[in-house]
């Protein structure tokens, strides 16, 4: 194998898998450590700074991080990263001074954002600091998109909400409520330097099965969760069958209760593990008592006297091949289940019947804009996509980063520059020895395990519709929970010259990371490590050839607990412990370095 | 030293002996030996031993006298027995408690000065009495623990920190327990697992003396440039020429060896170890090529490694006294005490 190039900054991001694993990158390691210190409010910039919105996201994130994160390989459960984000944002102090802030003046440029979701109010949060003149059109009366209208209060309450929506609204945005976009025409026509679309993907799915439009106790999961948050709908009947099995079921589950449920059932056609909604959504609606029944395909509504009555399904019986792929299934039989109301919670589709199809927009063959993935710019210069209307539907953290890219992108068009001459990441090393046995961080192995977190009494829940199960962690348990992460940007860093082949890292390391062996093809030499190097989504951290023997110092990265073991045995320095630092550019890098002093206003940089 | 202790979690596919421990079980407490030394690579080495032999814990007793190397019982299976005696007296410590139980298994961990300077005497007369033990030699040529002297290893010329290159002629420890009639002598590197761990594991399980002479080098006193037991140095100038590939009881010979390279040897306990000669040529069941090949090699300044001598014919300490298969240690007090009127007889018998 050739030796590593950890001069390029992917190879060490990669290492922090939480930070990969996270769209926008958060520094999650960085501000583990913040909150270990007692700095919530630094740990809340830390956050704010990639993610935008760390209160909501604190609490619902879908958090990609935590199956990324190496402490679920090393033990059983990941590091609890998305509730240790809350902690930062419930004990953050006032950071109002700390905010970036627009300038004085503006730059001249005006730019409009469809939509008041979190993928527009991310590119507001990014341009308006630079100067530009932000518009965002809104056709609801209130801001947030689905955070607000479709994540239920008990989950994301309205005050978090507001908190940071408004942060970046009192940069100066323009926010036109109750403003909806009818014609991508005429808002063209009104002279906007740059245009951002970020609308969502607006359309529950639908099921057209027999029945399907005899009865008003049929809602679409997301229009229905909608006029729950509007307060248009105050009730349900008792039985309630919920169609799907992804995070709108959940929502739709759990706010069946609130509103007078009794019996509430989750309709999945296929078996457990192949469930779209996470494990921790499906724990949280199970301990509400809601009951999930596999393998039902749903055939027709059935009704009585003219009133719905239940619904049809077939029982499925499904064969799993052995690489875990399910195949369609065939039907085993039928079955009536009675309800008084159905909830479709199958998906969302983009849909974009105010965008004119001959303004040089193209649409691919699902009725999506043909959107670049660096850029997020359309086929016509000038408009941008991003959050579900870009790609379909995802989630707010994804919808974050996109609009981080879409702002950058709207920069240099405003500024006449090339799109695709983008900054690239960077990366700083810096060694965290402070004495022979001593490291500037926590790397004593700390085998606790994840804490729980407490929720609200089972019955007192029910009794209003927003009242947030999650109490959030105790000062003891952030205590724990901080010590379990491993710290996984402080990089083990090789320099072979100085290494004499003694040993004694190979010797120390816990989980037996670390060979000295002559070199190989990368297959081969997976198969003869101290311990076999099994999970080839993890590299290989190959040295150059050593000075004595030439053979090659080889790290498997899959399970390093970043102990710093082996930087502290070994008696030349040839391993340090270095901490990485993944430089992430925003829109304001990539800004004339007068704007960005501008930009940074009060924050603390 | 370092400050925090081995973190307790270990990679989930550390494979598992039969007694169903892994490496990770078998390990003692964090070396406070400086960073880098040879002597905690050797300990390595006898963890990785003592896990495939599938020794017992409890069953293991752990020997050494003074020094760095005689540091090492504490970092390898902390459940075992152990003995830290004084310099240079672990050998007669070990007499003594193999002389009370001879079931159980006897490591003992020396170093150059306390086996070769200042206990040479003990450890002559153990190879004499073909004492069972596998008696490991951390050779650096030092006294690492008193900061650097030369020690009866050193070689002539070799070159100090600090002063003037040794004078004095070494004492070779394979040479001489070769010319004692020790019957098993191996000599490894602390840099070369590959070959060190069979070799330690042919040593525990031969019957008699064994001894296994590493070159361990001292990071801090003895790895410079003109010292002969650099790691540097060593890695120019160790050759192989034979080394062993130990078979369990329970195993088949599976390797296939071809003609001439391989030899089995078929040890007391029902093991055996094959003997893979690198120089074809050579026969380490002759003690005459044995003595030829050590001078002729180190003349050429040549460090020669591998299973130098075997022979497992010598009865060892137990069965040269005739001595019960029963440990004294097992017997009752009224058969290890027959009382005050044997003793009259006895004595009669001299009058
Ligand atoms: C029930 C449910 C639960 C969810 N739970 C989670 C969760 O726990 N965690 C998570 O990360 N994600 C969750 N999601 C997904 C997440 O809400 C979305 O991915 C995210 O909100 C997308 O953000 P966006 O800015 O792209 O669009 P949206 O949030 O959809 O915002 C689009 C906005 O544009 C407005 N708009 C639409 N058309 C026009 C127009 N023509 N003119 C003007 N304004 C217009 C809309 O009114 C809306 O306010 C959930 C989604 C649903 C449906
Ligand atoms: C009776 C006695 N004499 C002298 C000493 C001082 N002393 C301690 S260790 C040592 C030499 C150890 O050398 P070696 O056995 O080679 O061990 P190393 O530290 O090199 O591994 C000496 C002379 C002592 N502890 N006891
Ligand atoms: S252990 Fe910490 S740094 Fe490592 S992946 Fe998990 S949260 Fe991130
Ligand atoms: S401890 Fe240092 S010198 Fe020794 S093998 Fe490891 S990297 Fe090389
Ligand atoms: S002084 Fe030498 S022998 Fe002793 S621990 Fe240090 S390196 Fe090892
Ligand atoms: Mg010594």
């Amino acid at each position: 194998m050739k030796p590593t190039d950890t001069s390029n900054p992917e190879y060490f991001h990669k290492v922090v898998d939480c930070q990969w694993g996270c769209p926008a990158h958060t520094d999650v390691p960085e501000y583990i450590r913040m909150i270990a210190q007692g700095r919530f409010s630094d740990a809340y910039m830390e956050n704010r700074k990639s993610n935008v919105f760390p209160g909501i996201l604190g609490r619902v994130c879908d958090r990609p991080c935590e199956p990324a994160c190496r402490r679920g390989r090393v033990e059983d459960k990941p590091v609890a990263i998305c509730r240790l984000k809350r902690v930062a944002a419930d004990h953050r102090d006032d950071i109002s001074e700390r905010l970036p802030k627009a300038p004085e003046q503006t730059n001249g440029k005006k730019v409009a954002l469809l939509g008041a979701g979190c993928a527009s109010l991310t590119v507001a949060n990014d341009l308006a600091p630079l100067g530009y003149e932000v518009t965002i059109f809104e056709a609801l009366d209130t801001t947030g998109g689905l955070m607000r209208t479709n994540i239920p209060s008990f989950r994301l309450p309205p005050k978090v909400l507001d908190e940071e929506i408004g942060y970046i609204l009192d940069m100066g945005v323009d926010l036109r409520l109750g403003h909806r976009i009818d014609s991508m025409k005429d808002l063209l026509e009104e002279g906007f330097d740059a245009v951002f679309v970020g609308t969502g993907a607006p359309k529950g799915k639908n099921l057209e099965l027999p029945g399907r439009y005899d009865s008003d106790r049929i809602h679409i999961g997301i229009d229905w969760l909608e006029s729950v948050a509007f307060e248009h709908t105050k009730e349900i009947g008792k039985r309630v069958l919920i169609i799907g099995v992804g995070n709108t079921a959940m929502d739709c589950c759990r706010t069946s209760l609130r509103l007078g449920a009794e019996d509430v059932k989750v309709m999945a056609r296929k078996p457990r593990g192949f469930f779209k909604a996470s494990d921790w959504e499906l724990e949280d609606a199970e301990e509400e008592n809601v009951e999930i029944l596999v393998n039902h395909s749903p055939k027709e509504f059935v009704y009585e006297d003219g009133k719905l009555a239940g619904m049809k399904f077939d029982l499925m019986d499904y064969k799993i091949d052995e690489d875990g792929r399910i195949d369609r299934g065939t039907s085993t039989g039928e079955v009536i289940i009675p309800c008084d109301d159905v909830v479709l919670a199958i998906g969302q589709d983009n849909a974009f019947p105010w965008v004119e199809r001959d303004i040089g927009i193209e649409f691919d063959k699902w009725d999506c804009p043909v959107v670049d993935e660096t850029t997020m710019m359309c086929s016509r210069e000038g408009i941008f996509f991003g959050g579900d209307s870009a790609f379909g539907p995802k989630n707010i953290i994804w919808a974050v980063e996109h609009g981080h890219q879409a702002a950058i992108s709207m920069h240099k068009y405003c500024q006449s520059e090339d799109l695709h001459d983008r900054l690239p990441m960077g990366l700083n090393l810096s060694s965290q020895k402070m004495g022979m046995h001593e490291w500037s961080y926590s790397n004593d192995y700390d085998g606790a395990v994840r804490r729980l977190m407490p929720h609200v009494d089972l019955k007192e829940r029910f009794n209003k519709l927003d009242i947030e199960v999650e109490l959030g962690f105790t000062a003891e348990q952030v205590v724990e929970e901080v010590e379990r992460c491993l710290n996984c940007d402080i990089q083990t860093v090789f320099t072979e010259k100085l290494c004499i082949e003694c040993d004694a890292c190979i010797d120390i390391c816990p989980v037996n990371c670390l060979t000295i062996t002559p070199n190989g093809e990368e297959d081969e030499i997976r198969s003869r490590l101290k311990a076999p190097a099994l999970n080839p989504e993890q590299a290989l951290y190959v040295s150059d050839a050593l000075p004595h023997t030439a053979r090659v110092m080889v790290k498997d990265e899959d399970l390093c607990v970043h102990c710093g073991l082996c930087a502290e045995r070994c008696p030349t320095g040839a391993w340090d412990m270095q901490k990485s630092t993944i430089l992430i550019p925003y829109a304001t890098d990539e800004a004339e370095p007068e704007q960005r002093q501008a930009a940074a206003g009060g924050s603390a940089k | 030293m370092t400050y925090i202790a081995k973190p307790k979690i270990s990679h989930p596919s550390l494979p598992k002996n039969q007694l169903g421990l892994t490496t990770r079980d078998y390990e003692g407490v964090v070396s406070t030996l400086c960073a880098g030394c040879g002597h905690d690579s050797v300990t390595a080495a006898l963890i990785q031993a003592v896990f495939e032999l599938d020794i017992e814990p409890h069953m293991l007793a752990k020997m050494s006298g003074i020094g760095c190397s005689s540091k090492t019982p504490a970092y390898f299976v902390s459940q075992a027995h152990g003995f830290n005696s004084v310099h240079g007296r672990m050998p007669s410590v070990t007499t003594g408690a193999y002389a009370a139980n001879r079931d159980m298994t006897y490591v003992g961990v020396s170093g150059d000065g306390d086996s070769l300077s200042i206990g040479v005497g003990q450890f002559v007369h153990a190879i004499r009495r073909n004492l069972n033990m596998c008696y490991l030699i951390e050779n650096n040529g030092v006294y690492g623990l008193t900061k650097g002297q030369f020690s009866a290893s050193a070689d002539i010329g070799s070159k100090p920190k600090k002063g003037l290159p040794n004078q004095q002629e070494p004492i070779d420890p394979a040479s001489a327990a070769l010319a004692l009639g020790a019957t098993y002598i191996a000599r490894s590197f602390s840099g070369d697992k590959e070959q060190l761990v069979p070799l330690i594991k042919g040593a525990i399980m031969h019957s008699g003396f064994s001894l296994v002479d590493v070159i361990s080098p001292c990071v801090t006193f003895n790895d410079h440039e003109g010292s002969t037991k650099s790691y540097a140095h060593t890695r120019e100038f160790y050759k192989h020429v034979a080394n062993i590939d130990y078979i369990h009881p329970s195993e088949e010979i599976k390797a296939s060896y071809a003609e001439g390279d391989a030899m089995p040897i078929h040890l007391h306990g029902g093991d055996t170890i094959v003997l893979r000669k690198v120089d074809r040529a050579y026969d380490p069941t002759s003690r005459a090529e044995a003595f030829k090949l050590l001078r002729e090699r180190y003349n050429a300044g040549e460090i020669t490694t591998g299973l130098l001598y075997v022979n497992d014919e010598r009865a060892e300490m137990h069965e040269l006294m005739h001595n019960i298969d029963t440990p004294l240690a097992q017997l009752p007090y009224e058969g290890l005490h027959p009382g005050s009127d044997e003793l009259r007889k006895l004595q009669s018998r001299y009058r």
